[in-house]
């Protein structure tokens, strides 16, 4: 019943992402333009003749006019082929599918930590406001926000992998290959990410909920006898759920952004060293095909917490 | 107190004071209220924007923040005072014994769970019953508060629904476990005046056919006039007059009810200018320790600057104005009105 009414929904939505797909694809297509050096002389190697740099950039198709080239990578991405990498060789989209796991891991880590410990120091901190704990929980938040992830990440290193050998320094280990390994690889990362993520909960929720727990339906349940636990957990949580949804949805964009700086600091080959990596070596079809899979991840993921939203809050319409 | 009446009375609150703290300063909202409320009786409480007659109604239920409100004196309910009972014992009668409903039906109710859900929850707080007995009892509310369609209205939200429909359902909440006493603050403000004709008809009613209490707190004297057997009138944190609503309307014994009184509009006298009575009230910072209303009060004499008692005067009055006997004030009716 709930799919029935929110079909069109989802199916207006899903045309309104053809221009963000398509803006956002030709951008980033544009700036590449713009980056210094030339990839043809990078793949003909030292000593390359002219004439062999000319031919790679035929077979490339380098030397056709820009909008050619950005059409024909995009005409091939609507056929599902993301192309090859110029400088592996590779399929692209078996690149990215190949690396997504592990980005997935160190976000989906960072999400449940920030979720995990910043919804109890939010409630915690909205139900004794004005406390010594809602002073510590605020100016924690406060530090969390301002402590910029990959100076975390360093410190993280340098204490808990190289001076206590807690846990490993770099790299990672597939989920599926050996799923303790693969966590304690992830725990670090995860981490330095979730500190920002913890205060903005922690925040959101605090401000969020002490607004709901002085608002007059809280003095109308009062009124009705309830006791505060059923109060807090029962209409507390609900009317805060969708500013918890607001937040989730602005972290896991900021997440997925911030995963690129912290995967550098642990060389961890997930996305964000991949389109790095490639955007230095001006690899065309690796940036656009990891920019098309992040511009996808981040409008279905709007479009799973849009329905949530109506789901949650009876006022949200489904226009 | 009021004796000669049948039995106890169902609400006596006595030297009941709210002080407000921020932090920086303590500020008394109200000084030593008392009134008593017989068992089936309707008592309005009337006066201005900020005389604490809101803050009263709270204070009852324990309901003002904890944190920078402090209450004291005494409120006798069924035997118990109150004010400082323990909290499990408190939530025991709230939504139970007493009842309250509030101006703004909007904010009162929680937007994100149906009407039938906020009724039948307050049904499950106090009675051990099913969730299926709940739906039916909340049904049956919803249907006793005049709502045509109460199956629909219960699986609704507030938001689907229009001013007066909510306050019938918040009264519906209110009223649903049967309570002793229901405190109705300024119930009909915020509604269109034929929605609020309806809403007092409906609370006249229910509270009659079930013999609850009604204390009716409002700024409108002629809901009062209306609906109340008594009425107290409260000026600046006091309560300056206590008196059968019939009498006072037509000899009111203190000078600031009779100005009250003169300033309504009357239908029956058009082209007349409006009473008004001038000066405002004192702020809370300076309150003086004499008869609060003695800077804008015509009678005044030097000797109202002395402490102020709630006198007694005859069986069921009392009024807090020492010139009581020497004055004969204007009401806002004459007696001859009062007779037709």
């Amino acid at each position: 019943m709930i799919l029935l009414r929110h079909g069109r929904m989802i199916r207006r939505r899903a045309f309104q992402i053809v221009p963000v797909i398509i803006l956002a694809t030709f951008v980033v297509f544009g700036l590449l333009q713009l980056v210094p050096g030339d990839i043809a002389v990078t793949l003909a190697g030292e000593n390359a003749t002219d004439a062999r740099i000319q031919q790679i950039r035929q077979s490339y198709g380098l030397d056709r006019p820009f909008l050619v080239q950005y059409g024909t990578w995009l005409w091939n991405a609507v056929h599902l082929d993301l192309s090859r990498s110029y400088l592996s060789n590779e399929p692209v989209l078996g690149q990215i599918l190949h690396r997504f796991p592990t980005s997935l891991l160190i976000v989906g880590g960072a999400l449940s930590l920030s979720l995990l410990i910043g919804i109890p120091l939010g409630v915690l901190a909205a139900t004794k406001s004005g406390s010594k704990l809602d002073t510590a929980v605020t100016s924690f938040a406060s530090l969390g926000v301002a402590l910029p992830n990959f100076w975390l990440a360093m410190i993280l290193v340098a204490t808990f992998a190289l001076s206590w050998n807690w846990f490993p320094a770099t790299g990672s280990v597939a989920l599926a290959k050996d799923p303790a390994k693969a966590l304690l690889h992830a725990a670090l990362p995860a981490i330095a990410l979730a500190a920002g993520g913890v205060a903005e909960v922690a925040r959101q929720l605090r401000s969020a909920l002490i607004e709901i727990l002085s608002s007059q339906y809280v003095r109308t349940l009062h009124a009705k006898g309830l006791s505060p636990m059923a109060i807090l957990w029962k209409h507390g949580l609900k009317n805060v759920s969708v500013t918890l949804l607001t937040v989730i949805g602005l972290l896991v964009n900021r997440l997925l952004g911030a995963t690129v700086v912290v995967e550098a600091v642990f060389a961890i080959p997930g996305m964000g060293s991949l389109i790095v990596h490639a955007a230095i070596h001006k690899d065309f079809p690796v940036v656009q095909g990891v920019v098309l899979s992040m511009v996808v991840i981040v409008i279905s993921l709007n479009l799973l917490i849009d329905l949530l939203y109506t789901l949650l809050d009876p006022r949200v319409g489904l226009k | 107190m009021r004796d000669g009446r049948d039995g106890a009375p169902l609400l006596t609150v006595e030297k009941l004071c709210v002080h407000f703290n921020n932090g920086r300063q303590d500020v008394q909202a109200t000084r030593d209220i008392a009134f008593s409320v017989q068992p089936g009786e309707r008592v309005g409480i009337v006066g201005e924007s900020g005389c604490g007659k809101t803050v009263t109604g709270l204070s009852l239920l324990g309901l003002l923040p904890r944190h920078t409100s402090r209450v004291t004196g005494t409120a006798l309910f069924e035997g118990q005072n109150l004010i400082g009972l323990a909290p499990d014992r408190l939530r025991q009668i709230r939504g139970r014994k007493i009842g309250m409903i509030f101006q703004e039906p909007m904010s009162a109710l929680d937007p994100v769970f149906t009407i039938g859900s906020q009724i039948g929850e307050t049904i499950r707080t106090h009675f051990a019953v099913g969730k299926k007995e709940a739906r039916q009892r909340a049904i049956a509310a919803l249907d006793s508060v005049g709502i045509s369609s109460p199956e629909r209205v219960h699986d609704s939200y507030p938001h689907q629904l229009s001013g007066g429909m909510r306050q019938r359902a918040m009264i519906a909440i209110a009223l649903v476990c049967e309570p002793r006493l229901l405190i109705a603050d300024e119930p009909t403000t915020a509604l269109d005046v034929t929605i609020q004709a309806q809403i007092i008809d409906l609370l006249m009613n229910l509270s009659t056919r079930s013999g609850t209490a009604l204390l009716f707190i409002t700024h409108d004297l002629g809901v009062i006039a209306e609906t109340c057997t008594r009425m107290i009138t409260m000026y600046a944190g006091e309560v300056v007059e206590d008196a059968p609503v019939d009498t006072a309307l037509v000899r009111p014994l203190h000078p600031y009810t009779s100005g009250l009184l003169r300033s309504l509009p009357r239908l029956s006298a058009p082209g007349t200018k409006l009473h008004s009575i001038p000066g405002r009230v004192p702020s809370p910072q300076a309150m003086p320790d004499g008869c609060r209303f003695e800077e804008r009060c015509p009678h005044a004499l030097p000797d109202c600057r002395r402490h102020q008692v709630l006198d007694q005067v005859g069986p069921d009055r009392r009024v807090r104005c020492f010139r009581h006997d020497a004055l004969t004030l204007p009401g806002a009716l004459t007696e001859q009105e009062a007779l037709v």
